[in-house]
């Protein structure tokens, strides 16, 4: 069984995205959504860890006509644990949180994750009221897990074991106000900025 | 208490849409009445800086917010700052006061002695209330400030206006 490839799991993920609205984890998470093609309706998180699930959940409630994806790492959820409680009692049924759990803070020199000492996030997930839960380890499983982060009800949480591996940095703009207007114009229209 | 529905009024005027708030006794009504509100989504979050991230992707949908916390839920939003800060995002919270006149509790008081110079540091405007009577008009300027210039705008509800919280052996918690 080989390892999957954050970056290949995570084009797979947002290509034909449609209007998907993406909030993406600092660090790789960010540099993988960008390598899979820059969107105005991506934001990208360059700090704020542990915020990219109640940015999404944000996001899920003022638009529930579009779906929000949450991709992030397991080092960025962990410092946020608590926010899966809050999307586990609201029930965003356009929300789907994707993590891609490499065991690692990739960012800070290679540090094992709690993940690889015990935790189990999905079964976190499951336990405070996520409606589908999906774990993927290999290419046998990834698509349905693509499949359910896009198209299942929500609140959906997909966990994909990825290689450990070091990935090359892939640079998005770190612009906070340009990422902000920008996904506004798309999301809200021109109105949205003023 | 009319100051609580003040607060409640400048909301619906301002159209406010989600309020993210970590449970506390000052705010208890104007939570009670926006979670019965059907315009409105009140997000009860577990710690106070995931409510400022709720708040930030709220307009990033297009959604007007609100937080409401306490002020030992201050310093929990300090790093989460960063991203309102770096982002200019417009953010309205209001913050009722532990730590000053009155107060029994001694671990409320060194966040509640430094609540503001915190909030400075990290670029948010404070409009402070400890009067009744100043809570609408500053909460409402401090809702246009906020969302007309893209800042962050804190208004601190004093102690003495909502009251110090009251302990004694036997008392009942929750309440005042």
């Amino acid at each position: 069984m080989s390892a999957l490839h954050r970056r290949e799991v995570v084009k797979s993920l947002l290509s034909n995205r449609g209007d998907t609205m993406v909030v993406t984890g600092l660090g790789q998470s960010t540099y993988d959504a960008f390598a899979a093609g820059d969107d105005p309706r991506t934001f990208y998180l360059w700090g704020a860890m542990g915020g990219a699930v109640p940015i999404g959940l944000g996001m899920a409630i003022a638009q529930p006509e579009r779906r929000t994806v949450v991709i992030t790492g397991d080092g960025e959820l962990l410092m946020g644990l608590g926010s899966l409680s809050v999307v586990g009692a609201e029930q965003p049924k356009n929300m789907a949180v994707v993590v891609l759990d490499n065991g690692r803070y990739g960012e800070t020199g290679q540090q094992v994750t709690h993940t690889a000492r015990g935790t189990d996030l999905a079964g976190v997930a499951r336990s405070v009221g996520f409606r589908e839960v999906f774990v993927a380890e290999d290419e046998a499983t990834v698509g349905e897990a693509v499949r359910i982060a896009r198209e299942g009800d929500g609140p959906v949480f997909v966990l994909i074991k990825v290689s450990a591996d070091p990935v090359p940095m892939v640079l998005p703009p770190k612009d906070g106000a340009f990422l902000k207007t920008r996904f506004r114009q798309a999301v809200v229209g021109e109105d949205a900025v003023g | 208490m009319a100051w609580q529905d003040d607060i409640y009024d400048a909301f619906i005027e301002a159209k406010i849409r989600q309020v993210a708030f970590v449970p506390d006794a000052g705010h208890k009504e104007v939570i009670r009445r926006c979670l019965e509100t059907p315009s409105m989504r009140a997000v009860s979050m577990t710690t106070e800086e995931d409510g400022i991230a709720l708040l930030a992707g709220a307009w990033l949908g297009g959604d007007r917010g609100a937080m409401l916390m306490q002020s030992s839920g201050v310093g929990n939003c300090i790093n989460m700052l960063s991203l309102t800060k770096i982002c200019q995002f417009p953010l309205i919270t209001l913050v009722t006061m532990r730590g000053e006149w009155g107060e029994f509790n001694t671990w409320q008081i060194p966040m509640g002695r430094t609540t503001e110079a915190h909030l400075e540091l990290c670029g948010v405007a404070c409009y402070r209330c400890d009067t009744p009577e100043s809570v609408g008009e500053t909460v409402r300027t401090g809702i246009r400030y906020a969302y007309n210039t893209n800042s962050a705008v804190a208004v601190l509800l004093g102690q003495r206006l909502i009251g110090a919280k009251v302990f004694e052996a036997g008392r009942p918690e929750g309440t005042r």
